[in-house]
């Protein structure tokens, strides 16, 4: 059975380069492109106050990078006009006695408008924004002032971030993405193999044989999980050498979890094929897990801000805990007895996942 | 001892009575030919003899064991063709054979002999390092018919195994069928052809999920007074649609 799976595996040379080279384009494109740093953040002032000052904030703005100045607009509504058309994510506002309330009170305002259409943007691009207005600020108040308030002891707070000094995205990104890919193939594969068979109606042919339920598992469950574990290397490969991340924890550990996870996702392969009798609903019962694994998964936002119940969901989510432990072992150099949570949880869902799999996997009906 | 034996087998599907309290047995060595037009329950009374349908009620046995508790024993024993082409398209004609000898447990040299021994009486000699997909349908429908007869079982099933081919080549198929009767296997075909009705031993002629006439084909053309067997189902089949 085992070797009837490889032989037909090497046989679809197409499907089986697809398999191999699929996931390290998929992982340099997604680490290049799904990170979160906002760049070309198209803004557009509306000044009304027209004072040395009031250009002096806009110039601040003007020379960083990561805003790009679409220019002055003559009042508020041509400039919120931009905004909808989407030209513009954001306004910023300078009110007509800018300058002369800063003199006189030490007290004056701007206005910020965002685009709020992607959520994570906005948030950056007005923190971005407001850094900057803080910043205008601190030079304003010691050029007026020529010193600290008094008793201004000012605080200063400095971030230090650790096990990814540059927060480097790529760096954040490959080791979930390397995973992400594991459960795609791994999953998907497995599923459709099955499914394949019962619509060619082989399956029913190794029904009447006196095949073991545990041989045919067996037999499905070894080659996708040793497909899935050189996928994974060359995966590492890439992480290692194209993007240089820096793999702190142990290897021997990763491939450990790596396979513990592959048997999951074959497994959940295995449970779904069983299950459908289409490939199109294998395909769409892949398809639904996969993208809530993924979305759920903290690979593009942080688990702990998810609503509750989305984090009762994630405690289901074994994409969650092997991205966890992908960039806690990569990137920290957690060991196992920091990772055991992850360990029996994915060593409980692989195990569920197999045993519903077998009982459910009937020769009769 | 009765290669098959059935005692009111029946098979429901919600409402809908496939298999209507089916009686009859087959003996070894036998060639029995189980006919029937489309949605007629042949089917579902084979996929129920070889284990692959629980009956609903009734009672059978497959060389000896019942199809109820001793399922896996009768797929040791049983062979199994289906109206879907069975072998994998994407391994070799030889690779079909090894991975279906494997799964009934031959051993290496026994394989190995037998593998020879298929290929050489199928001519497939030139062939058989090539993909199954590129063999004609004919040569295809007797390549799985010898790797159903692979571990020497007792009953081989046919379902419908010659769709879709031409008549010589069916004769070839019937030539291979009478030959594995001839070893004492028992043979167990269902077909639309009414000329492969004429080869087998007795017949059974299915209409709406019971059995309506079961003979030797020349007691029954005597028994509905035709002189062929298509007469015969001709009126049992229109008898009853006709009510």
């Amino acid at each position: 059975m085992i070797e009837k799976e490889f032989r037909q595996l090497f046989r679809n040379a197409v499907l089986l380069r697809m398999m191999l080279a699929a996931p390290v384009m998929q992982l340099i494109l997604l680490s290049y492109a799904a990170n979160f740093e906002v760049k070309n953040l198209n803004i557009v002032v509306v000044d009304q106050d027209h004072t040395p000052y009031a250009r002096r904030l806009v110039s601040k703005f003007r020379y960083i990078d990561n805003f790009h100045f679409l220019g002055y607009a003559p009042a508020y509504k041509p400039a919120y006009h931009e905004l909808l058309t989407g030209h513009a994510d954001l306004i910023l506002l300078i009110s007509p006695h800018f300058e002369r309330d800063l003199g006189k009170a030490n007290h004056s305002s701007v206005q910020l408008l965002v685009s709020a259409i992607d959520g994570t943007k906005a948030g950056i691009a007005s923190g971005y924004a407001q850094s900057i207005i803080r910043d205008f600020n601190t030079d304003i108040r010691s050029e007026t002032v020529g010193l600290e308030p008094a008793g201004g002891a000012r605080l200063d707070i400095e971030n230090q971030y650790w096990y990814n000094p540059r927060l480097e995205y790529k760096t954040f990104m490959v080791p979930g993405i390397l995973f992400e890919l594991l459960l795609l193939i791994g999953g998907m594969i497995a599923a459709l193999n099955i499914v394949r068979e019962k619509e060619i109606g082989t399956q029913e042919q190794l029904n009447v044989t006196p095949i073991k339920k545990h041989e045919f598992i067996l037999g499905k469950l070894t080659p996708f999980v040793l497909i899935g574990l050189v996928q994974f290397t060359l995966g590492m490969l890439v992480a290692a050498f194209f993007f240089r991340i820096p793999i702190q924890g142990s290897i021997p550990l990763l491939y450990g979890f790596a396979f513990l996870f592959l048997l999951l996702c074959v497994g959940l392969g295995l449970l779904i094929s069983a299950i459908s009798e289409t490939q199109q609903q294998a395909m769409f019962a892949v398809f639904f897990c996969l993208v809530l694994f993924i979305l759920l998964s903290g690979l593009f936002s942080s688990t702990d801000d998810m609503p509750q119940w989305a984090q009762y969901i994630n405690l289901f989510n074994p994409l969650r805990y092997i991205i966890e432990v992908g960039r806690n072992v990569i990137l920290k150099g957690s060991t196992f007895r920091d990772m055991q949570t992850q360990f029996y949880a994915l060593l409980a869902m692989s195990v569920a996942l197999i045993g519903l799999a077998s009982w459910r996997y009937r020769k009769t009906v | 001892m009765k290669a098959v034996v059935t005692n009111k087998l029946t098979k429901k599907f919600g409402d809908f009575v496939a298999t209507n309290e089916i009686t009859f047995d087959v003996a070894q060595g036998e060639i029995f030919g189980f006919l029937g037009a489309n949605g007629a329950g042949k089917t579902t009374a084979m996929r129920m003899l070889c284990g692959l349908l629980k009956p609903t009620s009734g009672e059978a046995t497959v060389a000896g064991f019942d199809v109820y508790k001793q399922s896996e024993q009768i797929k040791q024993v049983i062979g199994y063709m289906s109206q879907k082409f069975s072998l994998y398209d994407d391994l070799t004609v030889r690779e079909n054979i090894r991975f279906y000898g494997g799964i009934y447990g031959l051993n290496r040299t026994n394989l190995k002999a037998k593998s020879d021994a298929i290929i050489q009486q199928l001519g497939l000699g030139s062939v058989a390092d090539k993909l199954t997909v590129s063999l004609p349908l004919g040569w295809k429908q007797r390549l799985a018919f010898s790797v159903a007869l692979i571990h020497d079982p007792k009953v081989v099933f046919l379902d419908e195994p010659t769709g879709g081919v031409d008549p010589i080549t069916r004769r070839q198929f019937w030539d291979m069928i009478y030959e594995a009767a001839h070893r004492g296997t028992t043979i167990f075909v269902t077909t639309h052809y009414m000329d492969e009705a004429e080869y087998c031993n007795r017949v059974s002629i299915m209409v709406d999920g019971r059995i309506k006439a079961l003979d030797t084909p020349g007691a029954l053309k005597q028994q509905f007074g035709t002189d062929s067997m298509d007469g015969v189902f001709q009126i049992l089949a229109r008898g009853t649609s006709t009510k």
